[in-house]
């Protein structure tokens, strides 16, 4: 049974049909992209499968529940993780907190345990916050605990992000462009990380991304939308090579 | 020893106060300053959970201390007091000493329900929007209770005096200003563990950005529900405690000019923080009774200048001019307050040596 089967999905919001008929079977431990020019539809995908939009038709499967009519936050916590194009960190708690907050989905404690500081959240925020540290140090970002997000340069704030998400323990991480406003020193440290995190944590990752060099050294399998129609998919290989997404995507030397 | 510095010194002040106002140090006046800035305390704290902790725009904070105010004040009457309307005590006086802080909690509760009439159209509209849902919650609120003749309507509720004096007649202690004392610093406490709770700072999250903390598994709606009934909750106990200060309420007291002072502590405190609003709570207590003597003193001055003809006084309905322009200038000169978003132990930062909180 696949991690992720998304079949004949169809999103439409009134006349424009922002993703028509898309079908993908992610397994576990895999590492996919989703690729095509602006506006095709990719961070419309993800939305669907995060759960801010529900799909106008087509099946979400994950780990074998359905998807459909979930909130982002149900989502979440069965275990699909995900950043944003534009870093949407909490830029006035420090980045200590960012982490500890994402643990909302297994508190284990309630409002009045909070009034009262009681055994069983005295235990739990020491939990979360032993959790916050212990992903803080394996992403190597131990040191800025205590710093605001807005303080850090781009790149660590990128890494902060993926931090965050990984806290949750997903079995799913969606990037949506991790490579948008790094330099190419960044774009590198990106490309280990994501590396790193795939076989150290042996999780699904499915990434959108612009950035080919980052595309083609790390998935193993990538899918071309253009305006909402996968118009390829296949091995870096098989895309490279392919004429439709040369013409519609990857830029040809004739053009 | 330094977890006890805080609860002790919060003890000695109200042993103190209550011991000198019982002995008749300190008069009737002072006392009653006391207890409004208690009260005021309670209305800033709670109102900055929603308006200052969680970024939300509401405006209609006294519609739940007028529902605190009413429930509370109309089951003490009941329980506790031979009344026209109500017929006689259901219980003996005597126990109005003992259940008197839980007809508080009754009126804290009501109001805690009414909170949820603001807290679901909170889920999908912000800003401006909510801001004219919460102010017509409040006339809903206040037009309600003006309307139900059986509490006296337009003409007010009084009894609760006699309230006071069945406790009195237990024990001989100044009973409401212990428990002004005692719920005020009760509030602050609960508040502060809410909000350096990782529970709490889901609802900082969701003001600084909600469509991530919907996707870090943040329950948006379910936190949005949780600070708006604790809010509105504290107010209802804010307004149980007003209620018996005064020993007579009017639903016109609790009416969008209530609401305005509420807004004017949070934003002068700072959104956000809570030493804030506990100072500008009591800074504007202090200036609201300073008015009292400087507006007479404003209008002798004026008229010796001869800037007044001499028909015209100056009355305290010009404090609701001065009120609304310390917001005016406020926003205009220092929006972020007096405190900003810090709290005292950021501003001093040698005061962490003396206390230390859980």
């Amino acid at each position: 049974m696949s991690l992720l089967q998304i079949q004949n999905m169809t999103k439409t919001f009134g006349g424009l049909c922002a993703v028509s008929d898309f079908s993908i079977s992610i397994e576990g431990n895999e590492l996919m992209a989703l690729i095509g020019p602006n506006g095709a539809g990719k961070t419309t995908v993800f939305n669907l499968v995060s759960g801010f939009y529900s799909p106008t038709e087509g099946s979400l499967v994950f780990k074998g529940k359905s998807l459909a009519g979930l909130k982002p936050h149900q989502v979440t916590a069965l275990g699909i993780a995900r950043t944003f194009q534009n870093i949407r960190l909490w830029h006035d708690m420090t980045v200590l907190e960012n982490i500890q907050i994402s643990q909302h989905y297994n508190l284990g404690y309630n409002l009045v345990d909070a009034f009262l500081r009681t055994r069983r959240y005295m235990g739990n925020e020491k939990r979360i916050a032993d959790r916050g540290y212990e992903i803080l140090e394996a992403l190597d970002l131990r040191q800025f605990a205590e710093e605001m997000p807005k303080n850090l340069p781009y790149g660590l704030q990128r890494r902060v992000e993926i931090a965050r998400a990984l806290s949750i323990s997903p079995a799913l991480l969606l990037l949506d462009e991790p490579a948008a406003g790094l330099n190419s020193s960044d774009v590198n440290d990106l490309i280990k990380l994501i590396g790193w995190i795939h076989k150290e944590f042996k999780i699904a990752i499915w990434m959108i991304e612009h950035q080919m060099d980052v595309v083609m050294s790390l998935c193993s399998w990538i899918k071309v939308v253009d305006f909402g129609v996968t118009i390829a998919e296949g091995t870096p290989e098989q895309i490279q090579n392919n004429p439709d997404v040369i013409k519609a995507y990857l830029g040809d030397e004739n053009i | 020893m330094r977890k006890l510095t805080v609860p002790t010194l919060l003890l000695a002040i109200t042993g103190v106060i209550v011991f000198m106002s019982h002995q008749e140090y300190i008069d009737l006046y002072i006392q009653s300053v006391i207890m409004f800035m208690g009260v005021n305390i309670i209305l800033s704290t709670s109102f900055n959970i929603v308006n200052g902790y969680m970024g939300e725009f509401a405006c209609g904070h006294a519609g739940f201390m007028a529902v605190g105010a009413y429930v509370t004040s109309v089951v003490n009457v009941m329980l506790f007091t031979d009344d026209k309307v109500f017929g006689a005590a259901l219980l003996p006086p005597e126990t109005a000493v003992y259940l008197f802080p839980f007809t508080l909690l009754i009126g804290g509760a009501a109001a805690a329900v009414a909170g949820v009439l603001v807290a679901i159209p909170s889920f999908k509209t912000r800003d401006d929007y909510l801001a004219i849902i919460t102010i017509a919650a409040n006339f809903i609120i206040i037009s309600t209770i003006i309307n139900i003749d059986k509490i006296g309507g337009a003409r007010g509720f009084m009894g609760m005096k006699k309230v006071l004096f069945a406790m009195t007649d237990s024990y001989d202690i100044p009973w409401i200003l212990l428990w002004v004392m005692i719920f005020t610093f009760g509030t602050v406490f609960i508040i502060r563990r809410y909000v350096t709770s990782t529970y709490g700072k889901g609802i900082i999250a969701i003001k600084q950005d909600e469509v991530a903390a919907e996707i870090m598994s943040v329950n948006t709606n379910r936190m949005k529900l949780v600070a708006f009934m604790l809010s509105s909750g504290l107010a209802g106990i804010a307004g149980g405690l007003f209620a018996h200060i005064l020993g007579y309420i009017n639903p016109n007291s609790f009416g969008i000019l209530k609401s305005t002072e509420c807004l004017v502590m949070v934003y002068l405190g700072g959104m956000g923080s809570l030493s804030g609003s506990v100072i500008s709570a009591i800074l504007f207590t202090l200036l609201l009774e300073s008015l009292r003597f400087i507006i007479p003193w404003m209008d002798t001055a004026m008229h010796y200048i001869n800037l007044l003809p001499d028909s015209y006084e100056l009355s305290q309905v010009w404090k609701w001019v001065i009120i609304p322009l310390i917001l005016i200038l406020l926003m205009q000169f220092r929006p972020e307050g007096i405190m900003g978003n810090r709290e005292l132990s950021d501003v001093f930062p040698k005061l962490k040596k003396f206390y230390s909180f859980k």
